[in-house]
């Protein structure tokens, strides 16, 4: 060990009662920095599951230019066939093929524009859990069925109740006229205010048949087994695409960029927080190599004298703000650690949330992922955050004089 | 005969609040390499001053200072340390090792900041410590250690990276008389057998009668210089 290590590693034991409160503020801040990035991370992975598995998918296959002007010639032509192919080369991923348009929904009533969704009905509850969010009645029987489910808030507003008839009339792909009378087989309710006013679900063939359709589709939305290899699936989906096709693979960045951007914000507000911890601990790590380094004035002087330089010292101050933080750090990443192993295990839940998971056929508890960035990017901050606390100290060496130092007492 | 230390007309004031205080006025002095010099004097002289500027340790407000050939007064803070490192040794009055190392470590301090590898280091600062009579001692901190023990480990430091000039500042004034006497030989030794320069500032008269030559001074000036063996 240099003797620049060894000295500031005994240099921090000369006050063994500074040097562990100090590092307990440290150790505490990295354990609670552990454990909250890697709930807030784990809580996001959830949220994004549980979102894009409600209605949008992990990935959708889309005729291009389609996400931003969905218009219903815009389709995907054979899309069951293109779908049972992409289904062979994706693994274990779920697909299922969707079409959809708008209409003016009438009950006997009144009248709302809607969005009209046609859906396998075999496939869409392995893309979707919509199919499992139905609160009255059932969810569509067979692909040709005459039949629709509805939102709740649609169903309220249109006075709507399972057994009655819905008046859909929209236009066909080919521009004629798409008219249907429908009985609402189902009301779901998805959480989703947006999905619960202006969705109605047909099945696939039925939605052809009156939109004008034939075999065309205009997504195939992919579901995998989780987002961690949503790349290597999006490759293998686009490898299954015709060539010189005009379709395009979607993953949920780019269908949902406000969840995205919701994250990034739940993310930065939830720094603010933690920023403040750091901020309370490196004023503590401040405060004591600020005493620290008065303190030792005279033997800095001594060295100086001896010919150190001050860069030399000011090093020598850094390194044991390292060891310090390290000290600190090491039993706050173990505790951090344990407690997000323990949570990984046995689960995490946020109080009341039992409830309303339940509600929305989601899972209650969080089971909180590993993951080197979770438990690592707080105990980096603070480390960082650590060395800039130690930097005052060890820059004002700098305006040491050797023979004013030497006579410090 | 080569000269070691060479001051002209060197002068250093303070400012105490509205205070100016003239520590040093017209100092002129010549100290030949291998001389073993003391500078004494009542408190207040300018012993710690001359001390402090010969080796680059403060400015000085007026003069000129060379050290083994060098202008030390013109010299940037960067450069007196690189200076101080290789060409001087300093013993202070308060022994001022550091605590946290043992002797062995204090006295490769130096070495180690020269650079010099550790096989080096160790084996020089071994050989210094039993010159100085610490064998045994080696890995003892400071707070295990007598004064005298821990004067011999300043001087060791001082003396192991081969400086041309030590300087001292009262080396005995926290020192009994016995082990006061063993560091002034030790402290001959070291200028009689590596021909080392030493310049002493003392107001103690043990100190004054092993030196070689006596430097007064009085209200910061040099009042006698003389010659005594």
């Amino acid at each position: 060990m240099s003797i620049t290590l060894r000295l500031a590693w005994r240099n921090i034991w000369r006050h063994p009662r500074r040097t562990l409160l100090t590092s307990s503020a440290i150790a505490f801040a990295a354990a609670i920095l552990v454990f909250m990035v890697t709930l807030q991370r784990s809580s996001y992975d959830k949220m994004i599951d549980f979102t894009l598995r409600v209605y949008h998918g992990h990935l959708q296959v889309q005729p291009k230019g389609y996400l931003d002007k969905p218009q219903i010639r815009n389709t995907i032509p054979d899309a069951r066939a293109l779908a049972s192919h992409i289904r062979r080369l994706s693994g274990s991923a779920s697909l299922s093929v969707r079409a959809m348009g708008f209409a003016l929904a009438s009950s006997k009533e009144r009248s709302y524009g809607v969005q009209v969704l046609g859906v396998e009905t075999e496939n869409e509850s392995h893309v979707s859990t919509i199919p499992g969010l139905v609160r009255k009645g059932r969810f569509l029987s067979s692909d040709d069925a005459q039949e629709a489910i509805i939102g709740y808030l649609l169903a309220r507003n249109l006075k709507l109740n399972v057994g009655e008839e819905l008046t859909l009339l929209g236009t066909g792909r080919d521009g004629s006229v798409a008219a249907t009378v429908v009985p609402v087989v189902g009301i779901f309710e998805s959480g989703s205010a947006d999905l619960d006013r202006q969705l109605v679900q047909l099945p696939l063939g039925a939605f052809q048949d009156v939109f004008s359709m034939g075999n065309h589709g205009h997504t195939i939305v992919v579901v995998g087994e989780s987002l961690e290899h949503l790349e290597e699936l999006q490759r293998a989906v686009r490898s299954g695409l015709p060539p010189e096709s005009s379709l395009v693979v979607l993953n949920w960045e780019a269908l949902l960029p406000g969840l995205k951007q919701a994250i990034q914000m739940d993310w930065v507000s939830g720094w603010f927080l933690y920023a403040s911890l750091i901020i309370i601990v490196s004023f503590s790590i401040l405060n004591t190599f600020l005493m620290s380094v008065l303190e030792r004035t005279r033997e800095f002087g001594i060295m100086l004298a001896l010919g150190a330089r001050p860069g030399r010292i000011g090093v020598l101050v850094i390194v044991e703000a390292v060891w310090l933080a390290l000290l600190g750090l090491a039993v706050g990443v173990v505790i951090g650690t344990a407690t997000v192993i323990y949570f990984h295990i046995y689960g995490f839940s946020y109080p009341g949330m039992e409830e309303l998971a339940a509600h929305y056929n989601m899972p209650a508890v969080i089971h909180l992922a590993l993951s080197p960035l979770s438990l690592t990017l707080g105990p980096a901050v603070i480390l960082l955050v650590t060395c800039a606390a130690a930097l005052y100290p060890a820059l004002r060496i700098r305006l040491l004089k050797p023979a004013d130092a030497m006579k410090a007492v | 005969m080569e000269q070691n230390v060479i001051c002209r007309g060197l002068s250093k004031t303070y400012q105490q609040d509205a205070i100016i205080v003239q520590a040093l006025s017209g100092i002129d002095l010549d100290v030949p390499k291998g001389d073993f010099v003391c500078l004494s004097g009542p408190s207040g002289s300018g012993k710690t001053t001359l001390l402090n500027l010969v080796g680059g340790l403060d400015a000085p407000t007026g003069g000129e200072i060379t050290v083994a050939g060098q202008r030390v007064d013109l010299m940037s803070q960067a450069q007196l340390a690189t200076m101080r490192l290789m060409h001087l040794g300093f013993v202070f009055q308060a022994y001022n090792l550091i605590p946290v190392l043992t002797a062995r470590e204090n006295v490769e301090f130096v070495m180690q900041l020269q650079g010099m590898d550790r096989k080096e280091r160790r084996a020089r600062a071994r050989a210094i410590l039993e010159d100085v009579g610490l064998e045994g001692l080696e890995n003892r901190r400071p707070a295990q250690l007598s004064g005298g023990q821990q004067q011999r480990v300043a001087v060791a430091r001082a003396m192991v990276s081969g400086p041309s000039l030590v300087l001292a500042d009262e080396p005995t004034a926290n020192l009994d008389s016995r082990n006061g006497e063993m560091l002034l030989e030790l402290m001959r030794k070291m200028n009689e057998g590596r021909g080392v320069t030493f310049i002493i500032a003392t107001h103690e008269q043990l100190v004054m009668d092993h030196a070689r030559r006596l430097i007064r001074l009085h209200d910061g000036r040099i009042v006698s210089d003389e010659l005594q063996r």
